[in-house]
């Protein structure tokens, strides 16, 4: 073979190929009534008939006894955090700047535990119990978003118990 | 009738950070030569592959069970895909298990695989979902909560994440197929290294790691022809549960009590602290070891950390939990639940080398996966069932 017909090798072993996929979320017919609810500023869960538990943010069938949701609830903005984890690890895509604190979150008056951000104190003081609000964004900035709490922030109201909350974790 | 089955061979790759030698079929093909090579067997004496991986959008290649077949031999029989994210090792095998005990086939490769390489876990677990704050941040960001319950709520001093951390890379150092080769590991080493989602240090999580395993199970017919010593299959079990409802305990999840329930009933097991000689359980964070340990029986609720603390789970204890070094010295995803079950059919069989368990003659081959929704445990034994 001349040089001139010889095939260039090249020592390939690995190839980039990105891909992406653009998608458009449709909250459907119940998640939709409590983000209408996120942009006014309210939190609104729903009661299942059957068990009377109730779910923030609501689902269209208790996940317990698989019958239709209930009535509405409006929830207060106060809870109380379960359990939490500290950010330190710094990772690609990621949105807030370490340390930060998510937190599980029982609402008063809700059985199940929302995943929310905590603000407001220093990481280090955060604690499984400790009493925390919803620290809402600007009107003008409330969206159809669970994002419309900024975090929530500690009240300062005495822990509850650990007994009280292991059953929420 | 329920037939008998047998693990007859197994073979895994050299796991590591990286195998740039190898495509993902030359990853898969070098496990599942070892298996045959162990069975005595080739491609062509083989009924049906069973393949099992973590969900595909880690490495981004959609249903690679179908261009691998090729490098399975496996063109033109019968080839099984497995989903139960990480989980899915173990769930693969008790698929391949079950295609032997009902009969239907005779001679079956099981193989579980992943390319972290390839992939980015750590970003393809952190996704910003619809209408919801940024609060996924990795497999670590998601199980560090129930790590904090489950240490608040026993009592157990810290010092317990760094014993099982530094027991399994200790244990590692017997496995020549394991990843993480850490000779000069301590337990100061693991004390000392950063807290990446707290209370979950840096020493006391998994690597990322490239690896398959495979294991070759066959009828009772061909184990016995085959004059070679082989793992009978005493029991298999697999639960899941929803990842949210009122209640929900997600350190000890119910799904992997009843699991192991189900499991010890099939295996005639009543005494599983007792009865069963070595267990190698899927602990991805050095806190799963206790926490499994008291899901699946082998030890007596708020007992898991005292029995790491008496050193019962280190080999040469009472109770030697992951001698290979389990997850958290190599973690192929999808291969991780794979690489538990054949360990524990090693140990059965005696052939599990420097880290054999001396006189092993049942074995707990046990995965997890999803927000530990999913479980997955067979028993193995050195005499038939």
């Amino acid at each position: 073979m001349s040089e001139a017909t010889k095939p260039v090798v090249k020592d390939v072993t690995t190839m980039a190929a990105p891909v992406s996929l653009k998608f458009r979320a449709r909250a459907g017919k119940d998640l939709s009534r409590f983000l209408r609810g996120m942009k006014e500023r309210r939190i609104v869960g729903r009661v299942c008939p059957s068990c009377n538990y109730v779910y923030v943010p609501p689902r269209g069938a208790c996940p317990t006894c698989g019958c239709p949701m209930g009535d509405e609830r409006v929830l207060p903005e106060t809870g109380t955090i379960t359990t939490f984890c500290i950010v330190n690890i710094p990772f690609e895509g990621q949105k807030l700047k370490p340390p930060y604190v998510c937190a599980s979150v029982l609402l008063d008056g809700a059985d199940v535990a929302l995943f929310h951000l905590v603000g407001g104190c220093d990481v280090n003081d955060v604690r499984m119990g400790m009493r925390v609000r919803a620290e809402w964004v600007d009107e003008a900035d409330a969206e159809l978003s669970l994002e419309t709490i900024r975090y929530f922030v500690p009240t300062g109201e005495p822990d509850r118990p650990l007994a009280q909350i292991r059953e929420h974790i | 009738m329920k037939q008998r089955c047998a693990v007859l061979g197994i073979g895994q790759t050299h796991h590591a950070a990286k195998r740039g030698d190898l495509s993902m079929s030359g990853l898969v093909r070098e496990a599942a030569l070892r298996a045959l090579e162990d069975a005595g067997m080739t491609f062509d004496e083989i009924d049906a592959v069973v393949m099992g991986k973590a969900p595909d959008f880690f490495e981004g290649v959609m249903t690679p069970e179908l261009y691998l077949a090729d490098a399975l031999g496996a063109a033109g029989k019968p080839v099984f895909r497995v989903h139960t994210a990480g989980s899915v090792g173990g769930s693969t095998a008790i698929y391949a298990a079950h295609l032997i005990t009902s009969g239907i086939h005779k001679r079956v490769l099981t193989i579980a695989w992943e390319k972290q390489s390839e992939s980015n876990a750590m970003w393809a677990l952190s996704p910003k979902y619809p209408f919801s704050p940024p609060t996924t941040a990795g497999a670590g960001g998601y199980f560090a909560p129930f790590v904090r319950a489950y240490i608040e709520f026993t009592g157990a001093p810290e010092h317990i994440g760094w014993q099982v951390a530094y027991k399994d890379r200790i244990h590692a150092l017997k496995n020549p197929y394991a990843h993480l080769q850490m000779p000069d590991i301590t337990i100061d080493m693991v004390k000392n290294s950063p807290v990446l989602w707290d209370p979950i240090r840096y020493l006391e999580t998994c690597p990322s790691s490239d690896g398959a395993g495979a294991m070759i199970l066959v009828s009772e017919d061909v184990a016995e022809a085959s004059g070679k010593k082989v793992a009978w299959v005493h029991g298999t079990a697999n639960r899941t549960e929803a990842i949210l409802y009122p209640r929900r305990n997600q350190v000890l999840p119910r799904a992997g009590s009843d699991c192991a329930k189900a499991l010890y009933k099939e295996a005639g097991i009543t005494d599983p602290k007792r009865e069963i000689d070595t267990a190698e359980i899927y602990v991805p964070f050095a806190w799963f070891e206790p926490m499994w340990l008291e899901n699946i029986g082998l030890a007596d609720a708020n007992d898991g950390w005292k029995m790491v603390d008496a050193g019962d789970t280190m080999l040469g204890g009472r109770q030697p939990i992951n001698p290979s070094g389990g997850v958290l010295s190599s973690n192929p995803i999808g291969a991780s639940g794979m690489l538990r079950f054949l360990e524990a059919a090693h140990q059965v069989r005696g052939t599990a080398g420097e880290h054999q368990v001396e006189g092993a003659k049942k074995a707990l081959g046990h995965a997890y996966g999803g927000g530990s929704q999913y479980f997955a445990m067979w028993i193995v034994g050195a005499e038939k069932p």
